[in-house]
């Protein structure tokens, strides 16, 4: 009787009261309520605010689709060159031991540090006509800034980090034994990646990739700086987002609003399925 | 397959891990490299699968060297404490894995694939658990998993790292049975890398013991246990009782049949090897003071009072019968017999 007595008095005094529970809940319910539901119906009210002829031929603009286009193709060029990058990264840093690799660890995670208008501002430094590289590549007549490979720059160098910093804890945990083991049954470097290494960090890759694809068409700073805002040319979809909002083109605004916070809903509902999967890795 | 070592050196940074080893296995043997944890003694097994580059040295299988050989072209079975099974694969596919990653032209047929995997699951009594996972397997029977499939690619020696160091005693004990069985009947040229004194001795043919990065010892078991090399073996080997050469005790010495001479420093005696007599003499400075059972030995302490005031342990191993003979209490004082010593220096 003792025991279960000054058991309920120790786990009172350890829990906190009702009400700082209940408050702290209030708290950030509201604040996700206020600051992220709120805006996000708002942006569909908006979109649809002329009606849905109005928000589809918004759509249908050919501006629009252009933006749509090259937020693909940029999306479509940096996610296949950072997830080869993350992974060999990744690799590289659990693996082999070599001199200044804490360097390139800090390195890696210089995007999330760097304001993305200075990263926009860098390429304008090093590729605009100013620029270190920009007479030469004036007189081969190669446009870099204020065109589609500024933009991919850009936006390679912000979407950077994502897979490889989803992988690199998980090739540290993951213990390299199994990759000996299947060298030492007489599979090749390639056949262990592929067979033993990926099915591992499958989902963790996955997860980086959906990440790096999210940021790689919503970012806006860098690419801001770096494309010019020629409509129909250099606009991604959260720059010609803007220009419209600037030109109270409200519903068009709205509508590329309404296709980005729907892309932002499909990565949330994924992310989610990823880190189940990720945590049931190791029950199959 | 014979395995030759010559001159390895390894070396992690400052830390000298292996000093100039020569090791010779004769083909068929079943080798236990026998230390300390932190003697060098798994380092040792990497460097023989090419798991681990070698500073310096050469290493010859069957008379070739494979020094730079790729561990995936040396056509050694490697086990691993921890399993280390595929565990996205089933464990019919972890068996078939080295087997299905054969270049095209010396792959076997899936059907034959499928015929030799189910018969080494037959071999490690486990083909009921051929489409289980790992995580779905006990200690035990992951390891015999990793075994068949490592023996699946007919490997010409076979090595384990510590291969029951992960289990629990029971069944380590049947493991242990069984790898030697095992061995009768493949005859693989095999090594297997362990801390435990007991299961070196009672597995291994032939037992190499290592400390501090050299070999301190080779031979068969009973080599190693009757004739000790050095005052490490001999105190890592089984139990021993260490005396040490005083001036004022070199009379008990001789009282009790070791002859000493002054070149002598340090005599090792095994618990079985001391004889316990009754005495009527009470001024024997040895006392009895407790024992305990082990089954059919007893384990008995007794103290021995030094002329310095400060008093020894003495320990001795005895057949139960005998230590009902005697008769002994706590407290009673004896005389001690030594029928076999050993002498370094």
């Amino acid at each position: 009787m003792s025991t279960v007595i000054s058991r309920n008095v120790h786990q009172s005094t350890l829990d906190d009261a009702n009400w700082v529970r209940w408050s702290l809940i209030a708290v950030a319910l509201g604040f996700v309520i206020l600051f992220l539901c709120v805006p996000l119906v708002l942006v569909i009210i908006q979109a649809f605010s002329k009606g849905f002829g109005a928000y589809f031929s918004a759509l249908s603009e050919p501006d629009m689709q252009a933006a749509m286009r090259l937020t693909l193709l940029t999306a479509l060029i940096t996610v296949p060159l950072n997830t080869v990058f993350g992974v060999a990264a990744a690799w590289a840093i659990t693996r082999f031991e070599f001199r200044g690799k804490n360097l390139l660890i800090t390195l890696i995670d210089l995007p999330f540090s760097v304001s993305p208008v200075i990263s926009g501002l860098i390429f304008v430094l090093m590729f605009g006509a100013q620029g270190w590289f920009g007479s030469w590549f004036v007189e081969h007549d190669i446009k870099i800034i204020f065109a589609v490979p500024g933009i991919v720059l850009a936006t390679l160098f912000i979407t950077f980090p994502f897979v490889a910093r989803q992988l690199i804890p998980l090739t540290q945990e993951m213990c390299s034994e199994e990759e000996e083991a299947a060298l030492s049954l007489g599979a090749s470097g390639w056949k262990t990646f592929f067979l033993i290494t990926l099915p591992n960090i499958k989902w963790a890759l996955l997860y980086g990739v959906l990440l790096c694809n999210a940021r790689a068409m919503g970012e806006f700073g860098a690419v801001s700086v770096v494309s010019g805002h020629i409509r129909g040319m250099t606009n991604t979809l959260p720059l010609h987002v803007e220009v419209s909002y600037n030109e109270y083109d409200s519903v068009s605004a709205f509508a590329g609003a309404s296709i980005l916070a729907g892309l932002a809903i499909v990565t949330l509902i994924l992310k989610t399925i990823l880190e189940w999967k990720q945590t049931n890795r190791a029950t199959v | 397959m014979s395995i030759l070592l010559s001159n390895i050196s390894k070396n992690f940074g400052q830390f000298a891990a292996l000093h100039d080893i020569d090791l010779e296995i004769p083909e068929g043997e079943l080798v236990a490299l026998l230390g300390p944890s932190g003697c060098g003694k798994t380092t040792l097994l990497r460097i023989i699968a090419g798991l681990e580059q070698a500073d310096k040295g050469k290493i010859f299988l069957d008379g070739d060297d494979k020094t730079d050989l790729h561990v995936s072209q040396r056509g050694i079975g490697f086990v691993f404490q921890h399993y280390a099974l595929f565990r996205h694969m089933t464990v019919f596919d972890n068996v078939a894995f080295g087997m299905r990653v054969k270049d095209k032209k010396l792959r076997p047929s899936e059907t034959e694939i499928a015929k030799k995997t189910h018969a080494l699951l037959e071999l490690v009594q486990f083909d009921w658990l051929h489409n289980r996972f790992p995580d779905q397997l006990s200690g035990g029977q992951r390891q015999r998993i990793g075994l068949a499939r490592a023996l699946a690619v007919e490997p010409s020696v076979l090595l384990l790292d510590e291969p029951f160091g992960a289990l629990d005693a029971s069944v380590r004990k049947d493991l242990r049975q069984w790898l030697r069985n095992l061995h009768h009947e493949l005859n693989i040229t095999s090594i297997f890398v362990t801390h435990d004194q007991e299961e070196a001795m009672e597995v291994a043919s032939q037992v190499v013991v290592l400390n501090k990065g050299r070999i301190k010892q080779q031979g068969s078991p009973a080599e190693i246990y009757d004739y000790p090399a050095n005052e490490f073996v001999s105190k890592f080997i089984g139990q021993t009782n260490e005396f040490t050469l005083e001036h004022y005790t070199v009379d008990w010495f001789k009282h009790i049949g070791l002859p000493i001479s002054a070149e002598s420093k340090i005599a090792h005696v095994r618990p079985h090897d001391i004889e316990i007599v009754k005495t009527a003499n009470n001024d024997t400075p040895i006392t009895l003071k407790d024992w305990q059972h082990l089954g059919a030995l007893i384990w008995i302490e007794l103290t021995k009072n030094l002329p310095n005031g400060k008093p020894k342990l003495v320990y001795v191993e005895m057949p139960n019968e005998q230590f009902k003979r005697l008769q002994l209490n706590r407290g009673d004082k004896v005389d001690l017999k030594v029928r076999h010593a050993h002498w370094f220096n």
